[in-house]
């Protein structure tokens, strides 16, 4: 190692090898991905946001606002629920087969889910398992689905329905996935809360839509004039009780609304191919429902105002 | 002055017969370097303050909500670059061009480049940390400076190269002491893996998740490889320098040199990210190696280390001792958060920022605290350190440091478990942290402090040789009336 060239041209392999890798590698990969097509569905994803929604993500970027929240949710696994949908015509036959293929299914239980279905008759982790029984089922002439929940501290807290994929930032430059969840992670805030006033109060006052929030306050994004006659049809409508400047009201700027828009347009819950999910959200149950903890997250009560859950059926 | 004695194991002590005397090279490296480390210095207090502003926004929301400028998302994110581009990079560069020059026997080629280079660089600092409190940083951790900075540092960075290059091509020794390998290593990686980044993020962005992967590689390839070759080089050359003994092993160096290369480069990549699983696989593989790494670099240091014969500065050698304990903990950190079932619990809190700090802070900066103690006596040409304030600086540095990062690390942990069990609030867990972080609070309160003294230390040099300068200038001017007048009469 005494020679300056081969000193050079060593560190310069070296080099070349990892910006091949991880350079030159996922922009040959990701660099190139389409939008594809949804589960079940023939709609591809993920559309374009809208022109708001793209400046507000450059609201996003130059106020840091990824240095306190993420925008990825994550996935331990999945569970499959096999669930009996018809009986068919032999009954006495898929009685038998479910004894034989679920005898730990107490028999009164058993009755019981015949009688009313849809029912669920296994949650388990294992494909395999899945396939048999649901075979066992065709075979005697029933009928069942398969519902594919995915599962995850992250979305049981309610912050998504599938894990993110690399798709759901497609069209985002730049991309902000986040790394650090000083606040809530936003990759569905949209969907979460789509009430735009929601939004905007949150961003000008947060401790006024969630009591003992950290975040900072963005007074610098909204105008503030005194109320005169006329309220502007703009001004942002507090909860009762929690109005921050009485005698004022708060205007939004461009600014503004266009961050509003981009965080109404977080909502990666799209069924895909790489992601499959067949079950209405976990959140609709999820534990941190207001119910239980009021404000515990920024989340608001979970259905509010979220359109009717429609999940695709695969198989 | 505190003249290594000839006995030193490093080339640099037993030049070749051609080779120019030692106060020679140094009188040549004066102006850059002192430059370098000066503006890096004001940097780092800048830095500091600018990140003691910040954390007082995690205790009061309400704190200057009113000023765009001043909000949390743009002092965090420009204290961060205020530290990496406005000292770290300087202090890395100021490190090299002395050791290039020193190790090579030759005199510093083109200090005027250098010295314009330096200027560069500190404008496109100025106009990036000006830039990201004004709204244009560009979103990537570490790559957060706009832009039109970009190539203002890039112009910089590559003037001050050309002077350091032509040094090295210029070196009367034949053998090259391990710190060059690393120098030299060091000297194109940067320019490479910033206009890659410059290239793919700012100026043509590319589509989608890619962007996310090629931030991560350039974070990784400036904290874990740029950082760690030419903060190694200086602990390679300072530790046998300040003991008095030969560095322990000349291989052990190279398989550093090695790993570093090889390995570290591919390291970075989040396990969970959402890109095609060779990415984090392959990462995860790269960073495991790491773990030899750190051994190696610990027995190396602890092997050279073993019998301080005779310190010979021991201000510096406090500051690499404890700059190499920073590493290994840095490097276990990173380690054993790779591993997917750890990194599903650390990702996303506050423990990627608390080892992030200790590499960069703790490992690189402090080492390059010890680094500029040992040369600025000697480029200044006269001693002057005030012990009392270089040891001030220690303590404030070091217990700064260590207030920041525990607390952090702690909450990192604590967040990364509660976050795990759904049925846990977010808001209380992040509250939690919250608290903890007061403490952070006090430890950048320290670490300003710190900085206040490392400014004032390199700032009495300044004063010193601007003083001597004159001086010399006016009693040459002196000589001059008197030979003129003599002559007159």
């Amino acid at each position: 190692m005494n020679y300056g060239p081969l000193l050079f041209l060593a560190a310069f392999a070296a080099m070349s090898a990892s910006w091949f890798g991880f350079v030159i590698g996922p922009q040959a990969q990701l660099g190139r991905q389409q939008p594809a097509a949804m589960l079940g569905s023939p709609v591809t994803y993920p559309a374009n946001r809208s022109g708001e929604a793209r400046q507000g993500l450059q609201i996003y970027r130059a106020n840091g606002c990824v240095e306190c929240h993420s925008q990825q949710v994550r996935q331990t696994g999945t569970k499959l629920i096999v669930q009996l949908v018809e009986l068919g015509t032999n009954q006495p036959a898929l009685a038998a087969t479910l004894k034989r293929e679920l005898p730990s299914l107490p028999e009164a239980e058993l009755t019981r889910a015949m009688e009313k279905l849809p029912a669920a008759l296994l949650t388990t982790s294992a494909r395999p398992d899945a396939d048999v029984l649901m075979k066992a089922i065709a075979a005697a002439g029933g009928k069942c689905s398969l519902q594919i929940v995915p599962v995850g501290p992250d979305l049981e807290r309610g912050w998504g329905k599938r894990r993110t994929v690399a798709g759901d930032f497609l069209y985002d430059s730049p991309v902000l996935p986040g790394y650090q969840r000083m606040g809530p992670d936003l990759a569905n805030v949209g969907a979460r809360n789509p009430d735009l006033n929601w939004q905007l109060c949150h961003l000008f006052w947060p401790r006024s839509e969630v009591a003992g929030s950290g975040m900072p306050a963005c007074e610098f994004l909204f105008e503030k004039l005194p109320l005169g006659a006329v309220r502007s049809p703009d001004a942002l409508v507090f909860p009762a009780g929690t109005d921050p400047v009485p005698g004022f009201q708060v205007i939004p700027t461009p600014a503004a609304r266009s961050l509003a828009a981009y965080l109404l347009s977080l909502r990666a819950d799209a069924p895909l191919f790489e992601a499959p999910f067949s079950a209405p959200a976990v959140a609709a149950t999820s534990t941190n429902a207001p119910a239980v903890a009021p404000g515990s997250t920024n989340a608001p009560a979970p259905a509010a105002g979220t359109p009717p859950a429609n999940p695709p059926k695969t198989s | 002055m505190n003249e290594p004695r000839p006995s030193s194991p490093s080339p640099a002590a037993t030049p070749a017969p051609t080779a120019c005397p030692v106060a020679a090279i140094d009188r040549s490296c004066r102006l850059p370097v002192l430059f370098l480390f000066v503006s890096g210095a004001a940097w780092l207090l800048a830095g500091s303050v600018l990140s003691l502003l910040a954390s007082i926004h995690l205790h009061a929301p309400n704190f200057l909500s009113h000023r765009a400028a001043l909000g949390y998302g743009r002092l965090q994110p420009a204290s961060q670059e205020a530290l990496l581009y406005g000292f770290c990079l300087p202090a890395a560069m100021g490190i090299g061009l002395w050791l290039f020059a020193r190790l090579g026997s030759t005199p510093l080629v083109q200090p005027g480049l250098a010295i314009f280079g330096s200027a560069f660089w500190n404008l496109g600092c100025a106009f990036g940390i000006g830039g990201i409190l004004a709204g244009d940083a560009t979103g990537f951790a570490a790559f957060n400076l706009p832009g039109y900075a970009g190539g203002m540092l890039l112009a910089g960075y590559l003037l001050v190269s050309i002077s350091a290059a032509l040094t090295f091509h210029q070196r009367k020794v034949t053998t090259l002491f391990p710190s060059l390998w690393f120098l030299v290593a060091a000297l194109f990686w940067f320019p490479w893996i910033f206009t890659s980044a410059q290239l793919f993020l700012v100026v043509a962005p590319v589509r989608g998740m890619a962007q996310a992967v090629i931030a991560w590689w350039y974070a990784n390839n400036l904290q874990n490889v740029y950082l760690w070759l030419t903060g190694l080089a200086a602990v390679f050359y300072l530790l046998p320098k300040t003991t008095g003994n030969a560095l322990y092993s000349r291989n052990l160096a190279l398989l550093v040199f090695w790993l570093v290369l090889v390995f570290s480069s591919w390291g970075g990549i989040p396990a969970s990210a959402p890109v095609p699983a060779w990415i984090p696989t392959l990462s995860l593989v790269a960073t495991l190696v790491s773990l030899v790494t750190v051994f190696a670099v610990l027995t190396a240091c602890r092997r050279t280390v073993r019998r301080p014969a005779a310190p010979v500065a021991p201000a510096s050698l406090r500051f690499v001792r404890f700059g190499v304990a920073s590493f290994v903990v840095a490097g276990l950190m990173q380690v054993v958060a790779a591993f997917p079932c750890v990194s599903a619990i650390t990702d996303f809190t506050w423990y990627g920022a608390a080892r992030t700090q200790i590499n960069v802070f703790g490992f690189f900066a402090m080492v390059a605290f010890g680094a500029i103690y040992f040369i600025v006596p000697r480029v200044a040409g006269f001693e002057c350190l005030c012990p009392k304030r270089t040891k001030a600086h220690f303590w404030l540095a070091a217990v700064g440091l260590v207030l920041t990062v525990v607390p952090e690390a702690v909450a990192g942990l604590n967040e990364g478990l509660k976050l795990g069990d759904a049925n846990l609030s977010f808001l209380q867990i992040s509250a939690d942290s919250f608290h903890l972080m007061r403490v952070s609070t006090l430890g950048i309160l320290s670490v300003v402090l710190g900085q206040a003294f490392f400014l004032v230390n390199l700032l009495t040099y300044v004063i010193g040789t601007s003083r001597k300068w004159v001086l010399a200038e006016a009693s040459a001017a002196t000589t001059d009336r008197l030979k003129t007048a003599g002559v007159n009469s």
